[in-house]
């Protein structure tokens, strides 16, 4: 017998016809599920009350696994088998994982993503995080009921094309349908700016247990515009338990925590943990660890020695926030609030940093580790068509230019960075040789102008185009990235019709790290950036210049005397020679310019022939409109 | 006529109309849909229509329309949980049989 939920007045739904739907928060270190009950987005406690399911996953030898707190438990005993973080591994690559070493698993390097190898058998990390939706998707069914219609799963604002499909690939395992993936510091703002009508430039900084995100959103009347996103996608609370843990070794003399057994490893990074969560609270915390030969160590750690180990962690989130705000053209005197995400902001010294970054006392009214699901179950409730629908518009923003290679190994950009999604934009390119039928098309991902610096998503070619003249055909390149930030790109040839289509699935990621410094690159280049794209458009203006002059002497070279296609001639070679010679663009300008001026007589008498050819025997009547 | 609330019932009409923020009371209507002919909807009230009738049970108000009432009348209403699920139960004498789901009833 079905259990009746309060309904918003003139909402209540035909029966049958309610559609049960969830946020998911996948966590790096917990995970949890939310959903609208009685018109209040609400996290799903288990059978223990407990909210959180930590992301852990153990296989056992018989090929049971088991999810959540009973598999973190066994996490020192068996490391090798039991999975934690795997949301680091989504969606990469094993040369992506630079710390892949210092990590207790065997991996095995596989065709776009790495593997792990348990008991059980080799495992990807699409196929462990769908055990973990898996264990909240049946925690979902039991609390509400029915089984789910639709979820909403939150990602880091900067999981790429790879790390997203990765994440609905494991979703899609666990008999899921994804209604949509939704930025995590989104998800955030829906959960605050829905409950408090708030309006203004909110900065969104969420640290959690794996990742950093900060998000510069826009809140106008209901209406959700991200400005810029930024943040680390190997930095969060895991890592100041690494520095406590690399405190306690360097404390006792021991050589670094990737010494130690993994079974040890783990027990001090649990311990370490235990310190930071007490440090929240307390003035100082002991550690405890007891090595192989029974001899146990202990040390104590007070408050304002965790504040000197977490300051460089702070350090970097802080300069992801002013990296982020710089792409948003806006500085800290134009926020009005901040909103906390993430158990991590729990820690005193990440509250004070923003506090003193900002200048403004930061947002922390609902549970840090709720925020996102909390959001998630919001949209999920819209978006299944429960809600009145549309409320609020949300929009995300992609954080690299996006575009095609163009001749001389150039980018055109055709998606610029920090572009709000979903988008369509097109731009038209021709042909560059006469009578040319294909095109290949190049997609592109990157900031900096030339094709060599930039990142290859795609190729793809576009076949039969109708035989014309440089320049005649109009092809249509059209980007679409999608709601859930995955991108296809297709090429129209206008007059024929022509059409070629490519969805992008790069087999791997690219890192924010790797993002960072693309952009820093790219800002560092700009200069030398700017110098090659002039050279290589006037290379490029040269040898059309060529070509058009060369096939003008055949058709008509009659209509000149010696000595003028002589002069003609010249001027050609001292192009094609500065061409050859990688001349610099002034000298190449100079004489492309000596070039048309020696043919502006040529193609006058051309089209004085061709005016003639045309009259030539027609009455005057025949040409009167 | 009489509607009434359980103790759990009303507490957590209470609960959720504080989360809420807003709303004077709860409604209780039926509708004319559903596999069995009728269907109970349950929703948070804002404004109350001229035809509607208040009942408070423990400081609650329940509200119903004049045509709902008819086939309300004596009707409990019970919060319970069962498992993980926890949700509304009607307690209605006038309903002959309802549908496995129990989302609908006949009278």
């Amino acid at each position: 017998m079905a259990l009746l939920q309060i309904a918003e007045p003139g909402q209540s739904a035909a029966p049958h016809q309610h559609r049960l739907a969830a946020g998911i928060d996948l966590g790096t270190t917990n995970s949890l599920i939310a959903s609208v009950k009685s018109a209040v987005a609400e996290c799903l406690p288990d059978e223990y009350g407990a909210m959180l399911l930590p992301s852990v996953v153990r296989y056992l030898e018989d090929g049971a696994t088991v999810v959540g707190r009973a598999a973190q438990e066994q996490q020192a005993i068996d490391p090798h088998n039991t999975i934690v973080s795997v949301k680091r591994f989504m969606g990469r690559s094993l040369a992506d994982l630079k710390d892949a070493a210092a990590l207790p698993y065997q991996f095995k390097d596989g065709p776009g993503m790495v593997g792990l190898h348990t008991v059980a058998g080799e495992r990807s990390p699409v196929q462990v995080s769908a055990e973990i939706l898996n264990t909240l998707r049946q925690r979902a069914e039991a609390s509400l009921g029915g089984s789910l219609s639709g979820v909403v799963i939150t990602v880091p604002a900067y999981f790429d094309d790879a790390q997203r499909q990765a994440t609905k690939d494991a979703a899609r395992i666990a008999g899921l349908n994804v209604l949509r993936l939704l930025n995590e510091p989104t998800a955030a703002a829906i959960a605050y700016g829905l409950d408090q009508q708030a309006e203004g430039t909110f900065a969104v900084y969420d640290l959690g247990g794996g990742t950093f995100d900060i998000s510069i959103l826009k809140l106008t009347q209901g209406v959700f515009e991200v400005l810029s996103t930024g943040g680390d996608s190997a930095l969060g609370g895991d890592d100041f338990d690494s520095a406590i843990a690399a405190w306690f070794c360097a404390e006792h003399g021991l050589n670094g925590v990737a010494a130690l057994p993994p079974s040890q490893q783990r027990l001090l990074l649990t311990a370490a943990r235990a310190a930071k969560e007490k440090l929240s609270n307390h003035d100082s915390a002991e550690l405890c660890l007891t090595l192989a030969d029974g001899q146990s160590l202990a040390a104590i750690l007070s408050r304002a020695q965790f504040a000197t180990l977490g300051a460089p962690l702070i350090a970097r989130t802080l300069s992801a926030t002013r990296r982020a705000l710089r792409d948003a053209q806006l500085n800290t005197a134009l926020i009005t609030g901040v909103v906390l995400v993430g158990g991590s902001t729990r820690m005193p010294i990440a509250r004070d940093a923003v506090r003193d970054y900002f200048g403004l006392e930061p947002l922390a009214d609902l549970d840090p580790d709720q925020v996102v699901a909390i959001g998630a179950a919001l949209q999920a409730n819209v978006l299944a068509g429960n809600g009145s629908g549309d409320q609020w518009l949300l929009l995300d923003v992609c954080p690299l230019s996006l575009g095609i290679e163009t001749m001389g190994g150039l980018v055109e950009k055709v998606i610029p960075r920090n572009s709000t999604l979903p988008t369509v934009r097109a731009q038209d390119f021709t042909t560059f040789k006469d009578g040319q039928t294909a095109m290949s098309l190049h997609v592109v991902q990157g900031e900096r102008e030339s094709v060599a610096d930039c990142r290859s998503l795609a190729r793809f070619e576009l076949r039969g185009l109708p035989p014309a003249v440089a320049g005649a055909l109009h092809i249509r390149v059209s980007f679409q990235i999608d709601a859930d930030g995955l991108l296809s790109v297709s090429a129209r040839e206008q007059s024929s019709g022509i059409e070629a289509h490519i969805e992008v699935k790069p087999s791997y990621g690219l890192g924010d790290e790797q993002i960072a410094s693309m952009l820093q690159d790219a800002i560092a280049a700009s200069q030398s950036d700017m110098r090659l794209r002039a050279l290589r458009e006037a290379q490029i203006d040269a040898r059309r210049l060529l070509d058009a002059t060369e096939s003008a002497l055949a058709e008509d070279g009659g209509l000149l005397n010696p000595t003028e296609i002589d002069a003609i001639h010249k001027a050609m070679y001292t192009v094609a020679d500065r061409l050859e010679t990688e001349a610099p663009v002034e000298e190449l300008r100079l004489s492309t310019n000596a070039l048309s001026a020696a043919t502006d007589a040529f193609a006058a008498r051309r089209m004085n022939a061709s005016i003639q050819k045309a009259l030539a025997g027609r009455a005057m009547d025949s040409l009167m409109p | 006529m009489q509607v009434s609330l359980t103790p759990a019932a009303a507490r957590h009409v209470e609960k959720s109309l504080a989360k809420r923020g807003s709303g004077i009371g709860l409604r209780l209507a039926v509708k004319t849909s559903g596999c069995s002919g009728f269907a109970y909807a349950l929703e948070f009230v804002d404004v109350l229509n001229p035809d509607d009738q208040c009942f408070e049970t423990a400081g609650t108000k329940l509200i119903v329309d004049a045509k709902s009432l008819a086939m309300l009348d004596g009707t409990e209403l019970d919060f319970v949980r069962e498992g993980l699920n926890e949700g509304f139960k009607f307690n209605n004498p006038n309903a002959k049989n309802s549908c496995g789901c129990g989302e609908s009833f006949a009278v």
